[in-house]
């Protein structure tokens, strides 16, 4: 087994990116991911690949879309109000179906909000990260093996789907340091086999090639708008099926479940763990891919024994708990446990909010 | 089996050193769990630095808690902020040296380590913190003071190797105070 080394987040999801094939970054510094730039900068020239720190997040962006078009693996990352920024590149990234992988390390807001932890950005990432209605997979991780996990697969599934992939982390999840096994870096040649797979990429006319167009809907002659917004709505429809992503833990006899997604999600885990050793039978469900939601998980519950379901996230007003509230249609009461402002979630804050929830043992 | 440290002082005193010795030393030589998490002001000196450290037998739920085993004061506004964060039963530890104001808790054991006049006394004030680090694991024994000390030359030891002796020594000095102070 490979060797367990202790990394930091930001750190962590850069190397396992650089592992996954991704060759070229662009970026504009912003706290608290500073560390992804720093760490591409670094790593990049080992590995033949291009860095770039943009003259701005809008430039970073719009180079990585660019790069995205030559069928080069490539990504970039930000901050809540950076990724806001960002947020009319990637509209045209998945307008035109190019694969880049975005990483947003949240915190506070809105506006320039405040450099700690949030997890304010839930809305924007699973409705809207630009104009136009698009969809993107968006994966958030619990723990730094996730993190590690999922940003190597992310490149996979963008590459799968031609269309971005967000991973939407905290600052929290980048500032700390934690033990991960890193996967196997791509060889060369497995990344020229990728790369070979991509007919749409322009990689040059040389040798009386294909004459190739990338462009978004309304700019492309060959197939109208709205053809090409049904083609991409029944994409987004297939995730729902294939790409669905979420833990279970404990569920079989609770009568209360704990739900919550990234850094809230391990918090509200180790919740449970400390409410079951008091005897509370209490379970949680933690969706790992948070879109396309996990509705199922919460379909599949047994409602005639839950009393309740407690959900926590680091943002006021709630985002994921809306959609929890959704999914569970009134058949049972939904409570939240929340907080923001850079402020972290207490475990015992959220033991205190499931007991009263649960009511008397 | 799970035990947290705070580690508080401000910038410059080698707080986030303190807590990725023992973070290091958890990961590389033994099969614990940890995470290790840094909070600390825009200031690269002088600033409030503070630190959460997480060893544990199962997975970490929670990185950042409220109230931990043992909280480690470098400074007074520290000593402010924290002094409740100790949970009944835990352990304090005090750089006796700048750290005049001490909470009045019979639950907690609180050990005073005279740290900064150590370092000084071997010849280096930076080494503080070293002693700290051997006193926290000369009392609690959450690490092996060996590994700790390997660790200390692999990672402090890679850029300023002529420090190792003095490191050492700082550390040897802090676990016997530690050890001295355990409770039995």
């Amino acid at each position: 087994m490979a060797e367990k080394i202790f990394m930091k987040g930001c750190e962590a999801v850069s190397e396992s990116a650089i592992r996954a094939g991704c060759r070229f970054f662009a970026g504009y510094p912003i706290t608290p991911q500073n560390e992804v730039p720093e760490y591409f900068a670094r790593r990049m020239p080992s590995v033949k690949g291009v860095f770039i720190q943009g003259e701005s997040e809008v430039a970073s962006a719009n180079m990585v879309y660019g790069a995205a078009a030559s069928g080069v693996r490539c990504m970039t990352s930000s901050s809540s109000c950076g990724i806001s920024l960002k947020s009319e590149a990637i509209s045209f990234m998945a307008g035109a179906r190019l694969p880049v992988v975005l990483a947003n390390f949240q915190r506070g807001g809105p506006g320039i909000g405040t450099i700690q932890p949030a997890q304010q950005d839930y809305n924007q990432a699973t409705k809207a990260s630009g104009n136009g209605g698009f969809r993107m997979l968006v994966l958030s991780p619990s723990d730094l093996q996730e993190a590690v996990d999922m940003t190597y697969r992310a490149f996979d599934l963008a590459d799968k789907y031609q269309n971005p992939v967000m991973l939407l982390l905290d600052g929290f999840t980048g500032a700390m340091m934690e033990p991960v096994i890193l996967p196997e870096a791509k060889t060369d040649e497995e990344l020229d086999a990728i790369r070979a797979t991509k007919t749409y990429a322009t990689t040059g006319k040389k040798g009386g090639k294909q004459h190739k167009v990338i462009c978004g809907p309304g700019l492309d002659t060959r197939v109208s708008q709205e053809e090409m917004n049904r083609r991409d709505a029944k994409m987004y429809e297939g995730w729902e099926t294939d790409e669905i992503d979420y833990e279970e833990f404990l569920i079989d006899d609770a009568e209360l479940i704990l739900t919550a997604y990234g850094i809230t999600g391990r918090i509200a885990k180790s919740a449970v763990k400390l409410l079951r050793a008091e005897g509370y039978k209490v379970g949680l469900i933690r969706p790992r891919t948070i879109y396309p939601f996990s509705k199922v998980a919460f379909d599949n519950l047994d409602y005639g024994k839950i009393r309740g379901i407690l959900s926590a996230e680091m943002a006021i007003p709630e985002q994921f708990s809306t959609d929890v509230k959704t999914a569970v249609c009134g058949r049972t009461k939904v409570e939240t446990a929340l907080s923001s402002g850079g402020n972290i979630l207490d475990r015992g804050y959220i033991i205190e909010q499931a007991k009263k929830l649960y009511g008397d043992k | 089996m799970e035990k947290s440290i705070i580690v508080a002082g401000f910038g410059g005193q080698g707080v986030m050193v303190i807590g990725q010795l023992f973070s290091y030393t958890a990961c590389e030589t033994t099969d614990k769990y940890v995470t290790f998490f840094p909070s600390y002001g825009a200031e690269q000196r002088g600033g409030t630095a503070n630190c959460y450290v997480v060893i544990s037998d199962e997975p970490v739920g929670a990185p950042k808690v409220e109230k931990v085993d043992y909280l480690v004061v470098l400074n007074e506004p520290s000593m402010q902020r924290f002094k409740d964060a100790v949970l009944p039963g835990g352990t304090l530890f005090i750089n006796s040296t700048i750290v005049k104001n001490v909470p009045d808790r019979d639950d907690i054991n609180i050990v005073h380590v005279d740290a900064g006049n150590i370092a000084q006394e071997l010849g280096n004030p930076k080494c503080m913190n070293l002693v700290m680090a051997g006193a926290v694991i000369g009392e609690s024994e959450i690490l092996p003071a060996d590994n700790v000390l390997q660790t200390a030359f692999k990672k402090l030891g890679a850029k300023r190797p002529e420090m190792n002796p003095i490191n050492e020594k700082a550390f040897n000095r802090g676990l016997a105070i530690g050890k001295a102070a355990k409770k039995q």
